[in-house]
C-alpha cells in the first residue's frame, strides 16, 4: 500500500475506495431516498401491447381515487405547450426519425410504452390508480426479430419507414473485399445471433424534480451518468425550459452500463407533472420497469465471413447485420451498430480489406441502445468467433492463427480499413502472456486425455481490441453526433492547501472519488486526503459529457491532469516570486518548490495557496487565488487491448458448461490504481459470461417480452463463476497526459468470444462450430446429441 | 413494487386462523411470504387479507415419536437443514431443503408453504412424495390427513379447501439399509429445480433392492413419482447398468416446457439426474 499522508507514489496504488464505507453501511442517499417537503409520487401506465391504436382512455375512476391529484395523457402535455420530445442524438444520412413524444399519443410501439401518467399523495395511491385507468386498445400485429421485421408484409413499427429500416449504413470497401474473397484459398462463414440483453442496474432508475414557479427553475434529482446532457435534451427537446433555469443533479447511482446515458420519458414526464401540480414529484421504476423501459443492449442478427489466403493470412472480412433499433431511436442508438461496431471489424488484425454493411431495425420492443461495451462486444464476437472458424477450416491452431495476423508491435500508428488508427499496441506480448499463465500447450495434452475418458474441455481466446475514450469532438461530430467529447475539470486549491476537484464525468459505482484524488495527489504533491472530488450536478461545475464509453480517467483523467498542471505552473510564478528567484530555476517535489540545490528554503503549495488567496503579495499580472480549469479534448480515441481465455468444461449427460478457468490479460496502458482495475475487469467479465451464458430477453412472436423478471431472465450469481485470473502489460496511451486508456468494457467486450469459443472447442468431436448465445445446457445437449 | 391494499391478521392459534378463513373468502395464509408478497407486489395476487400464522406455535417444532418423524408446517428450511431429527430420520428432505434458494429464502420459507404453494419448480414435494410423507390438515369442518401422492393436484393446486391449513407433516422413519439423496439441477434465473431428482433405496443385508422410488420436481405441472422405474429396480443389486437400465425406457407423463427449456430436454435431465441421485442413494444406503 502506497503512502496516502503524501501525494507522492499515490498514482499506480490500489488505494481502497474512500466511496465505499458510505455505500456499504447504508448511508449513501439515492434518488429514491430523498425527500423534499409536499412531495408527491408519479406513476407511468403502460402498454401492455406490443403495437396497438388507442382509440379512447377513461380516466374517470383514478381520477375519484382518493389520493389522486391528477391523471394526464399525451393531450395534457400537448396541450401545456411544451415541446414533449424525446430525441436521438446521433444522425446518420437518411436516417428516419420518427417522432417520440413523452407519452404515446394514438398508437403503442412496444410493451411498456407509457400511456398515462398519475400524480398521487403516496405511492400506493399511485400505484393502485394505475389500474383503475381504462384504455380502450386496438392491438395490431408487432414484429421483435431485426431480421423478420425488414421482410415485405411485416408490421410496421413507423409507417415512414418502409420494412422497418432506420437506416442503411455501410463502411469499408466493398469491391476491394469481394475481390479478395474471390481469390480465397479458405473462407469461415457464420451465421451470428447476438442476444438481446437488459441491463439490469441494481439501483432502478429514479426522478425528483422540483419545479420552482416563481423562478423558473427545475432542479431535477436523477439517476443519470451524464447530468449536462440530460439537462440540454431536457431544456432543447422535452420541456423547453431555457438551460439555465434547469440543475440536473445525480446523487448516489447504483450502476448504469449505460442504461442511464440516456434521455427517457419518465425524467421529463416527472419534471413536466411538478410544472403542473407545483409540488416537488417522484418518479421510481419498478423493477419490472427496468425490464420494461431501460435500453435494452445487443440484439444483432449478422452474417459473417473471413477470407485467408493458402497460408491462413486474413485477407478479406464480410459483414451484414441487422442491428434492432426498438421502437423508438434512442439517444446515442444509431452509433452503437455504426461507429462503434462496423469500425472495430479490423480487431487485433491486418486486415487488408473489409465491408460491413448494417440495417438499423425498428422492432415493436422496448429501444435499444448502449449497454457495456456498445457494439465493440457485438464487433469483437463477429470476429473472434470467425477467426476460431478461420482457424478450423485452415485446420491452424487458434493461438498460432491469431499469431500470424496480428498488426506487428512496430507496424503503428495502424490505419485500419475502417477508419481508426489504432495509437499503439503490442498484442503477441498480451497473447503469448496469457498463453503461458494458462499453460496452453499442457492444456491440450489434458484436453486428449480427457476425450478419451468421455469428458469435454475446452480453451477458447479472446484476442479483442476496443476503442473507448470517446473522443475526440471534431472527429464524432463528423460522424453524426450531436455533442461534444472532451470533458471538463476544475481543480480548486483553497487557501489552506486542502483541493476541490470537479468534473463533468459523472461516476456512479467506477470510483472516481478515489482515482481522481489520485491523479492530483500526485501532480500536486499534496496529502491525498486533502483532495475531494464532486462530480454529477450541472450547477455546480461547467459542462461536462457523463461517463460512459470508458472514457472517464482518458479524457476527464486528462482533463484533471491538465487542469493540475495550470494550477502548478500559476503557483510556479507565484513562489518564484516569493522566493526571489527566476522560474525556471524552480523545482517541483512532492508538494514543495526550491531553488535548485536548496530544498530547505521551500515554498510548499499550501503556503503558495495561503498566497494566492491574500494576495498581498503577488507578482504582476497575477490573479488572486489558486485554481485552474480544463476543457480537455482528446487527439484520439484510446485502444486497450489484450487477451482473455476461458476454459470449460462442458456435462456429457446435462450439457452444463462449467466455466473452471477464465484468465485475462489486459493492457489499459498506465494503471491509477490496480484494484479498482482489476475490480472493473471482474465486473466486465462477469456481465460478459452472463451474456454468453445465461442472459437473454426473450420476446415472443407477437412482441410481448417473456423474460420479464428476475425470475426468468438470468443475470449471473456468483456461484455461478470461477475466480478470475487477471494480469496486465502496460503499453501506455502516446497522447493523453496520464497514459492510460479505459478499462471500464474490456471484460465485457472480451468475455463472451471466449466463452463461447472455448464451448465450441470442447465441443468439437461432436463437429459443432458455432453456438448462439446465450449457450444454454439444453442448446449444448442438442449439439452433442 | 407496490401491493393492494389489504388487511392483516395474526392469530395465535389454528382454531382462530381457520375460522378467519372461513369468515373471509378473499383471505390468505401468509408464512414465510417468500413466494406470496412476491406475487402480490407484481400484483399478480390481490388478496383481500393475509392470516399470518406465523406466531401459532401449534405449527412450530419437529418431534420424533413411534417411528415416524413429525414438522410443523412453520418450520423453516433452515431449520429443516440443520436438524439432528431430520438428517437421521428423513435425511432426504435435509438436503433438499438445504438446497433451497439462498440463505435468506431459508431462513424465511416454510415447509407449509412450499407444499401448500405447489410450485413445480420447488424442491420439497418430491421429497415429500418419495418419503411417503402424510399431510395433516386443519378446516373448519375439522381436520384431516392427505397422503403427498393425493396432496398435490395440478399447477399451483392442491387438496386444500380455501379454509384449510396444513399444520403438519409426517415422514415415517427411514430404516436400516435405507440410503436417499437429492439431485437438483438449478434454474440459472430463479435458481429453483429446472430438474429436482428425489430418490430412496432399500437394501437387504445382500445389496439386493428391496424398495425403491423416485420422485421429480420442475418436469410435470406437479411433483410426479416414476413408479414404473423405480419398482423395476426391486429385486436387482442396483449396479450402475441395473440402474440405467431402469431409466432408460423412462419417461415422465405431460412433461412440460417452457422458454428455458424444452419438454423434452426437461425429460433428459430426468434421467441424468435420476441415475445419478439413485447411485448416490445406492452409496448411502
Ligand atoms: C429469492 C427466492 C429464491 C427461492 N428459491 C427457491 C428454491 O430454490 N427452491 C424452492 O423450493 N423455493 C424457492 N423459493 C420459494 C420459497 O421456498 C418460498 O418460501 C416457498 O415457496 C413458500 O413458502 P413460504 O413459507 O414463504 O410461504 P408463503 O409465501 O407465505 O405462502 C405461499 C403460499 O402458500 C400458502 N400457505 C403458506 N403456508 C400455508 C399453510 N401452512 N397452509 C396452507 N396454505 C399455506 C399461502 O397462502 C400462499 O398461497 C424462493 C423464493 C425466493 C424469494
Amino acid at each position: 500500500m502506497a503512502d496516502e499522508s503524501n501525494g507522492a507514489g499515490v498514482f499506480g496504488s490500489s488505494i481502497r475506495r474512500r466511496e465505499d464505507p458510505e455505500l456499504i453501511t447504508g448511508q449513501a442517499k439515492y434518488t429514491d431516498d430523498l425527500q423534499l417537503s409536499g412531495m408527491v409520487y408519479c406513476t407511468v401506465l403502460r402498454s401492455d401491447y406490443a403495437h396497438a391504436k388507442i382509440n379512447g382512455i377513461d380516466a374517470s375512476e383514478a381520477e375519484a381515487l382518493d389520493g389522486v391529484i391528477a391523471v394526464y395523457t399525451a393531450k395534457d402535455i400537448e396541450a401545456s405547450g411544451v415541446p414533449g420530445g424525446i430525441p436521438v442524438g446521433w444522425l446518420l444520412p437518411d436516417m428516419k426519425i420518427p417522432e417520440h413524444y413523452m407519452l404515446a399519443k394514438d398508437t403503442t410501439r412496444y410493451v411498456g410504452d407509457g400511456v398515462a401518467i398519475v400524480v398521487a399523495e403516496d405511492q400506493y395511491t399511485a400505484h393502485d390508480a394505475l389500474d383503475l385507468i381504462y384504455v380502450d386498445y386496438d392491438p395490431r400485429d408487432g414484429v421483435a426479430d431485426p431480421k423478420k421485421a425488414t421482410e415485405d408484409g411485416a408490421p410496421l413499427v413507423h409507417d415512414e419507414a418502409p420494412n422497418n429500416i432506420a437506416f442503411d449504413w455501410e463502411i469499408g470497401d466493398k469491391e476491394q473485399t469481394d475481390a479478395a474473397f474471390a481469390n480465397a484459398a479458405h473462407v469461415a462463414s457464420l451465421d451470428i445471433v447476438n442476444n438481446r440483453l437488459i441491463p439490469n442496474a441494481m439501483e432502478p432508475r429514479a426522478a425528483l424534480a422540483d419545479y420552482n414557479s416563481i423562478t423558473g427553475e427545475l432542479t431535477l434529482y436523477m439517476t443519470t451518468q451524464n447530468p449536462h446532457i440530460h439537462r440540454l435534451l431536457i431544456s432543447l427537446a422535452s420541456l423547453g425550459l431555457p438551460e439555465h433555469k434547469i440543475r440536473v443533479i445525480a446523487p448516489e447511482v447504483g450502476g448504469g452500463f449505460g442504461s442511464k446515458i440516456h434521455h427517457y420519458a419518465d425524467e421529463a414526464i416527472a419534471a413536466w407533472a411538478s410544472m403542473q401540480v407545483g409540488r416537488p414529484v417522484k418518479w421510481t421504476a419498478t423493477r419490472t420497469e427496468t425490464y420494461l423501459t431501460d435500453a435494452h443492449g445487443r440484439d444483432h442478427v449478422t452474417h459473417g465471413e473471413l477470407a485467408m489466403d493458402a497460408d491462413g493470412r486474413f485477407i478479406g472480412l464480410r459483414v451484414d447485420t441487422y442491428a434492432a433499433m426498438g421502437a423508438y431511436l434512442s439517444t446515442f442508438a444509431p452509433a452503437v451498430p455504426t461507429y462503434l461496431y462496423g469500425t472495430l471489424m479490423s480487431g487485433e488484425y491486418d486486415l487488408p480489406a473489409i465491408h460491413c454493411h448494417v440495417y438499423g431495425v425498428f422492432t415493436h420492443t422496448v429501444p435499444v441502445d448502449a449497454y457495456r461495451g456498445a457494439g465493440r462486444p457485438e464487433a469483437t464476437f463477429v470476429v473472434e468467433r470467425l477467426v476460431d472458424e478461420a482457424a478450423r477450416v485452415s485446420g491452424i491452431d487458434p493461438a498460432e492463427i491469431r499469431r500470424r495476423n496480428f498488426v506487428s508491435p512496430d507496424a503503428f500508428p495502424y490505419q485500419t480499413q475502417v477508419a481508426l488508427e489504432y495509437d499503439s499496441g503490442n498484442y503477441e506480448g498480451a497473447l503469448d502472456k496469457a498463453l503461458e499463465a494458462i499453460g496452453y500447450d499442457d492444456f491440450r495434452k489434458e484436453q486428449a486425455a480427457a476425450r478419451d475418458e468421455g469428458r469435454y474441455l475446452g480453451i477458447g481466446l479472446s484476442t479483442y481490441i476496443e476503442a473507448c475514450g470517446l473522443a475526440p469532438s471534431a472527429v464524432v461530430g463528423s460522424l453524426g453526433a450531436q455533442a461534444g467529447q472532451w470533458e471538463s475539470a476544475v481543480v480548486r486549491v483553497h487557501a489552506t492547501g486542502k483541493v476541490t476537484v470537479y468534473s463533468g464525468c459523472s461516476g456512479h459505482g467506477q470510483g472516481h472519488e478515489t482515482t481522481y484524488a489520485q491523479i492530483v495527489a500526485s501532480a500536486l504533491g499534496v496529502p491525498y486526503d486533502d483532495i475531494d472530488v464532486i462530480e454529477g450536478d450541472s450547477g455546480v461545475m461547467p459542462h461536462g459529457w457523463g461517463t460512459y464509453g470508458s472514457r472517464s480517467a482518458a479524457t476527464g483523467g486528462s482533463a484533471i491532469a491538465s487542469a493540475a498542471e495550470k494550477v502548478v505552473d500559476k503557483a510556479r510564478t507565484i513562489a518564484a516570486h516569493l522566493l526571489e528567484a527566476a522560474e525556471e530555476d524552480l523545482e517541483f517535489e512532492d508538494g514543495n518548490f526550491f531553488v535548485k540545490g536548496s530544498p530547505d528554503q521551500a515554498q510548499s503549495l499550501p503556503d503558495v495557496a495561503l498566497q494566492a488567496y491574500l494576495a498581498h503579495n503577488l507578482p504582476k499580472g497575477i490573479e488572486p487565488a489558486l485554481e485552474a480549469t480544463s476543457f480537455y479534448d482528446p487527439a484520439n480515441f484510446v485502444f486497450p487491448f489484450g487477451t482473455h481465455i476461458a476454459v470449460v468444461e462442458v456435462c456429457a449427460t446435462t450439457g452444463q458448461v462449467d466455466l473452471k478457468r477464465y484468465l485475462a490479460v489486459d493492457d489499459v496502458g498506465n494503471v491509477i490504481n490496480p484494484m479498482i482495475v482489476d475490480g472493473q475487469v471482474h465486473g466486465g467479465i462477469a456481465q460478459g459470461v452472463g451474456q454468453s451464458l445465461y442472459e437473454t430477453a426473450v420476446y415472443d412472436d407477437g412482441a410481448n417480452l417473456l423474460s420479464g423478471t428476475m425470475l426468468d431472465y438470468a443475470v449471473p450469481k456468483a456461484h455461478f463463476l470461477p475466480s478470475f485470473e487477471t494480469d496486465r502489460t502496460v503499453t501506455p496511451c502516446p497522447h493523453n497526459p496520464l497514459g492510460v486508456k479505459g478499462v471500464g468494457e474490456a471484460g465485457t467486450i472480451a468475455s463472451p468470444a471466449a466463452v463461447v469459443n472455448a464451448v465450441v472447442d470442447a465441443l468439437s468431436p461432436f463437429g459443432v462450430n458455432h453456438i448462439d448465445m446465450p449457450v444454454t445446457s439444453e442448446k449444448v445437449w442438442n449439439a452433442m446429441n | 413494487m407496490y401491493p393492494s391494499k389489504f388487511d392483516y391478521h395474526r392469530p395465535s392459534s389454528v382454531q382462530e386462523a381457520v375460522q378467519i378463513l372461513a369468515d373471509n373468502p378473499d383471505a390468505k395464509v401468509l408464512a414465510g411470504g417468500h413466494s406470496l408478497i412476491p406475487v402480490m407486489k407484481l400484483r399478480l395476487a390481490a388478496p383481500a387479507a393475509l392470516v399470518d400464522i406465523g406466531r401459532i406455535d401449534a405449527l412450530q417444532g419437529i418431534s420424533r415419536s413411534n417411528g415416524s418423524l413429525r414438522i410443523g408446517a412453520c418450520v423453516t428450511y433452515n431449520e429443516i437443514a440443520n436438524s439432528a431429527d431430520v438428517q437421521a430420520a428423513a435425511p432426504l428432505l435435509a438436503e433438499a431443503a438445504g438446497q433451497i434458494g439462498d440463505r435468506q429464502v431459508r431462513y424465511r420459507g416454510t415447509i407449509g408453504g412450499n407444499l401448500s404453494h405447489a410450485d413445480p419448480a420447488s424442491d420439497l414435494p418430491a421429497a415429500a412424495l418419495a418419503l411417503g410423507a402424510t399431510l395433516h390438515v386443519a378446516g373448519s369442518g375439522g381436520s384431516r390427513s392427505v397422503s403427498a401422492s393425493d396432496f398435490f393436484v395440478d399447477l399451483m393446486m392442491t387438496a386444500l379447501q380455501a379454509d384449510e391449513i396444513l399444520t403438519e407433516v409426517e415422514i415415517p422413519a427411514a430404516g436400516a439399509g435405507t440410503g436417499s439423496a437429492y439431485v437438483k439441477f438449478e434454474h440459472p434465473a430463479s435458481g429453483y429445480a429446472l430438474c429436482g431428482a428425489a430418490a430412496v433405496v432399500t437394501r437387504d443385508a445382500g445389496g439386493s433392492c428391496t424398495g425403491a422410488s423416485l420422485c421429480f420436481n420442475g418436469v410435470s405441472a406437479t411433483a410426479v413419482s416414476a413408479a414404473d422405474a423405480a419398482s423395476s429396480l426391486v429385486g436387482s443389486d442396483l449396479s450402475d447398468g441395473a440402474i440405467d437400465s431402469a431409466l432408460s425406457g423412462m419417461s415422465i407423463p405431460d412433461a412440460t416446457g417452457d422458454m428455458f427449456a424444452s419438454a423434452g430436454y426437461r425429460q433428459e435431465l430426468a434421467r441424468a439426474l435420476g441415475a445419478q441421485a439413485l447411485r448416490t442413494a445406492r452409496d448411502r444406503a
